[in-house]
């Protein structure tokens, strides 16, 4: 084992075997990052990539990344340079993202924000809604022209349920008073720790349900639990295609909890030329509630991919 | 676009594309894991009573769940790689460490001597007779690391599409297509069965000594993980699987 | 940022010691999906690496199915059992069985297989029938062995099961999935706390167990 030759021969073997494997690393780092460079955005080297171009983000629903790439296919019409970051995850995340400048770009829904920001908040009007945002939003964020689109969360009951409580689309969230203590609400992680969620729920309706299921924003599971009683009440968003489909039944909101859902992007300032913004505005003023429920459905249920949905919109809007 | 290989627009990539970020994303953490628990395996095997510190420490970090450690790093490296890199590289350190240390030890001390005898100095020894001892175990801790480390990159996928071949699961669940689920699942699967082929392949060229073939009938080359002779490391290996 | 600061906040926060979400709630629950899963996998880990390990034949197909397990990626399965079979404990139970069995199988396997031939042959001499010397002679001797594969199978099970709470599952990786979409580091270290305390108190079971039923003569000559 220790005679010369074998040794010699082994060791060849070995800086053989490392000269392969380091040259397969050498590979593996170069030839990858290149293709990485250029489409994931790395946040600590964000600062660099969005000093030339434009970060769209997106939340991780499928309305969200749709809404991500109209913004972004409008900006690239307009000429300027465009680098995407969907899925990211919630609200919570996302938010931060902005404000460290690792995203430029991110659709929003304006009751939702303001929640997040306010708890307290009540405004009656879209205009009232926008001025409390930005009377909170951090000095470096602001929002653009809100769309007439809205998507809302809403307290929505499955058929069985809706039967057994004699409840209607004119039922409102109040009538499950009784009821709550019995049921079953499902929702993504995050809707249980915020205003306009569970806490609201309790404070606003005096809504204490049974337990809580944390499922996802408004997505498969949670129509899934929905469908199989596994929860019978679920936070669904009302451009779902599915609440038809199904028979859900989504409760009146009379004290506007889930208050405006207007689609709305926020920018981070500075970062946006005014043609950006222009361009932002023109998305917005186009598009409305039937429009997105329209444009969900394509994405949703016949399944085509949000990018050639939101080019193709945007073109018979005369924007792309 | 319903298509096995057609990806949604918002993965940026091809299925190609996914793949060598899930290898980039899988592999380097292991090669880092090596290099960082070749020193530490050798301190452990010169200075004993440090063996089971480390041993202990590693155990109780290998306990955290990946996806805690993939969010506890968001605030330090953000949403990045990196982010899912740094977990990956410490779990491969847990089977690697152990792995090198019993491989070292198992080299004989009438061999150890002889080589002293020859005038081989600590570090030569070291690297032209213990370290090719060793390589049967510490390939054997390789596989285990590669394997597990292929597997656990999908999960990335929760902190923001940093998961590679796993960012087609949240997409399969968003846009109802199972199919990119199931192509997520076997892509993955078949890229860690292929890394650890490669890693038979690698000890068969590194330890042309070793009876290979012989004993046993042909097939099955790739799947030999119990079997192949003087492999101490295997079943005590099994524990540290994740 | 100090982690330990998230602990103290998480555990002295009595909210997190009752109802639904509760610590004790979530603990039991993913102690419940762990037993489920290890009794699974080791009814069918432990039989065929026994009797594959007595007759001393199929190993490469075993080390092949190991191979082949250990390459399913837990998360992706968990999600597409989820699509497939839709939402419940079935979907979180077929990944965790999946990775469980290949370290049983294995160590089950090589442990039967390394025992000390003679007394096996011994004991044939005697006229003692196969399942007997299967259970009477290699199954003492192969214990310590058998309990090491399953502990290893058991703290995959304890981190893994973490994941189950992303399809909408209980159990303690609630807090941690929770706490990431609602940006609460309290929750995510707290749980991640709960897990690995929950790995290592599998370990120190194991060691109980080892202790209590390996025989004094094996253990000394192991």
């Amino acid at each position: 084992m220790t005679s010369h030759p074998k040794n010699s021969r082994s060791s060849t073997r070995l800086t053989g075997a490392a000269a392969v494997a380091l040259a397969t690393v050498a590979a593996l780092v170069t030839g990858c990052s290149s293709s990485s460079d250029n489409t994931s955005d790395n946040p600590l080297t964000g600062g660099g990539a969005s000093g030339d171009g434009v970060v769209v983000g997106s939340n991780n629903f499928a309305e969200s990344i749709l809404l991500a790439d109209i913004y972004g296919e409008a900006l690239k019409a307009k000429g300027i340079k465009v680098t995407y970051k969907p899925n990211i995850g919630s609200r919570e995340t996302t938010y931060g993202l902005l404000k460290n400048g690792s995203i430029t770009v991110l659709p929003e829904y304006n009751g939702a924000l303001l929640a997040y920001l306010d708890k307290k908040a009540a405004p009656k009007t879209v205009e009232a809604t926008t001025a409390a945002i930005n009377s909170k939003l951090d000095p470096n964020l602001t929002l653009l022209q809100p769309a007439p689109a809205q998507d809302k969360d809403s307290v929505t009951v499955n058929a069985e349920t809706a039967k057994k409580y004699h409840l209607t689309g004119q039922s409102s969230i109040a009538d499950l008073k009784d009821a709550a203590k019995d049921l079953v609400f499902g929702g993504s992680p995050e809707f249980q720790a915020r205003q306009q969620g569970l806490l609201g729920l309790k404070s606003v309706y005096g809504l204490q349900f049974k337990s809580f299921k944390a499922l996802d924003a408004g997505g498969p599971l949670t129509q899934e639990a929905l469908k199989k009683n596994t929860v019978q009440v679920a936070d669904v968003f009302t451009t779902d295609p599915t609440i038809a489909k199904e028979k859900f039944v989504v409760l009146q909101d009379p004290k506007n909890l889930f208050g405006f859902e207007n689609v709305q992007p926020l920018v981070r300032k500075g970062k946006l030329s005014q043609k950006g913004v222009d361009a932002l505005n023109a998305v917005s003023a186009k598009l409305d509630t039937a429009t997105l429920l329209d444009l969900d459905t394509q994405v949703q249920a016949q399944k085509k991919d949000p990018l050639d949905v939101a080019k193709a919109w945007l073109k018979s809007a005369g924007l792309g | 676009m319903s298509g096995f290989f057609d990806l949604p627009s918002d993965l940026q990539h091809s299925w190609l594309g996914l793949i060598g970020l899930h290898l980039r994303e899988a592999l380097l953490p292991v090669l880092a894991g090596l290099l960082v628990s070749l020193p530490i395996a050798q301190l452990c095997v010169r200075f004993r009573w440090l063996y089971a510190p480390v041993l202990g420490l590693t155990t109780v970090l290998y306990a955290i769940p990946s996806l805690a450690f993939f969010v506890v790093l968001i605030d330090y490296t953000g949403q990045t790689e990196l982010t899912v890199m740094i977990p990956l590289a410490v779990y491969s350190l847990v089977v690697l460490v152990p792995a090198i240390v019993d491989g070292v030890r198992s080299v004989p001390q009438e061999t150890l001597a002889a080589a002293t005898a020859m005038g081989f100095g600590p570090v030569r020894r070291y690297v032209q007779v213990q370290l090719p001892i060793a390589v049967p175990a510490i390939i054997a801790g390789l596989r285990v690391a590669t394997v597990s480390s292929i597997s656990l990159v999908s999960v990335g996928m929760l902190i923001g599409n940093q998961g590679a071949l796993g960012n087609l699961l949240n997409d399969a669940n968003i846009y109802h297509r199972p199919e990119l689920a199931v192509n997520s699942v076997v892509t993955t699967a078949a890229l860690a069965i292929l890394a650890d082929a490669a890693l038979v392949l690698v000890r068969r060229l590194l330890t042309p000594w070793m009876p290979h073939g012989t004993r046993r009938r042909a097939p099955a080359e790739a799947a030999d993980a119990a079997e192949a002779g003087p492999e101490p490391a295997v079943p005590a290996l099994e524990d540290t699987v994740r | 940022m100090n982690v330990l600061h998230f602990v103290n906040a998480f555990f002295s926060d009595s909210a997190h010691w009752h109802g639904y979400d509760g610590i004790p709630t979530r603990l039991i629950q993913h102690i419940r999906y762990c037993l489920i899963a290890l009794v699974l996998a080791a009814a069918i880990g432990l039989p065929v690496g026994l009797v594959t390990g007595h007759y001393g034949r199929g190993g490469n197909a075993l080390a092949f199915i190991a191979t082949a397990g250990r390459a399913l990626p837990s998360f992706g399965l968990l999600v597409l059992m989820t699509i497939m079979v839709g939402f419940g404990l079935v979907p979180v139970m077929v990944p965790l069985v999946v990775l469980a069995v290949p370290p049983i199988l294995v160590t089950s396997y090589e442990s039967v297989r390394s025992v000390d031939p003679s007394p096996v042959d011994a004991a044939r001499g005697m006229g003692m029938q196969e399942s007997r010397i299967l259970f009477q002679v290699e199954l003492p001797v192969a214990l310590p062995l058998i309990l090491s594969g399953l502990r290893s199978g058991a703290i995959q099970i304890v981190s893994t099961a973490t994941i189950a709470a992303y399809v909408g599952i209980g159990g303690l990786g609630r807090y941690v999935i929770d706490g990431l979409y609602q940006r609460d580091y309290e929750k995510v270290v707290g749980g991640a706390t709960l897990v690995a305390a929950l790995a290592l108190a599998t370990l120190a079971v194991f060691w109980a167990v080892a202790r209590c039923t390996v025989s004094p003569g094996v253990r000394r000559s192991g």
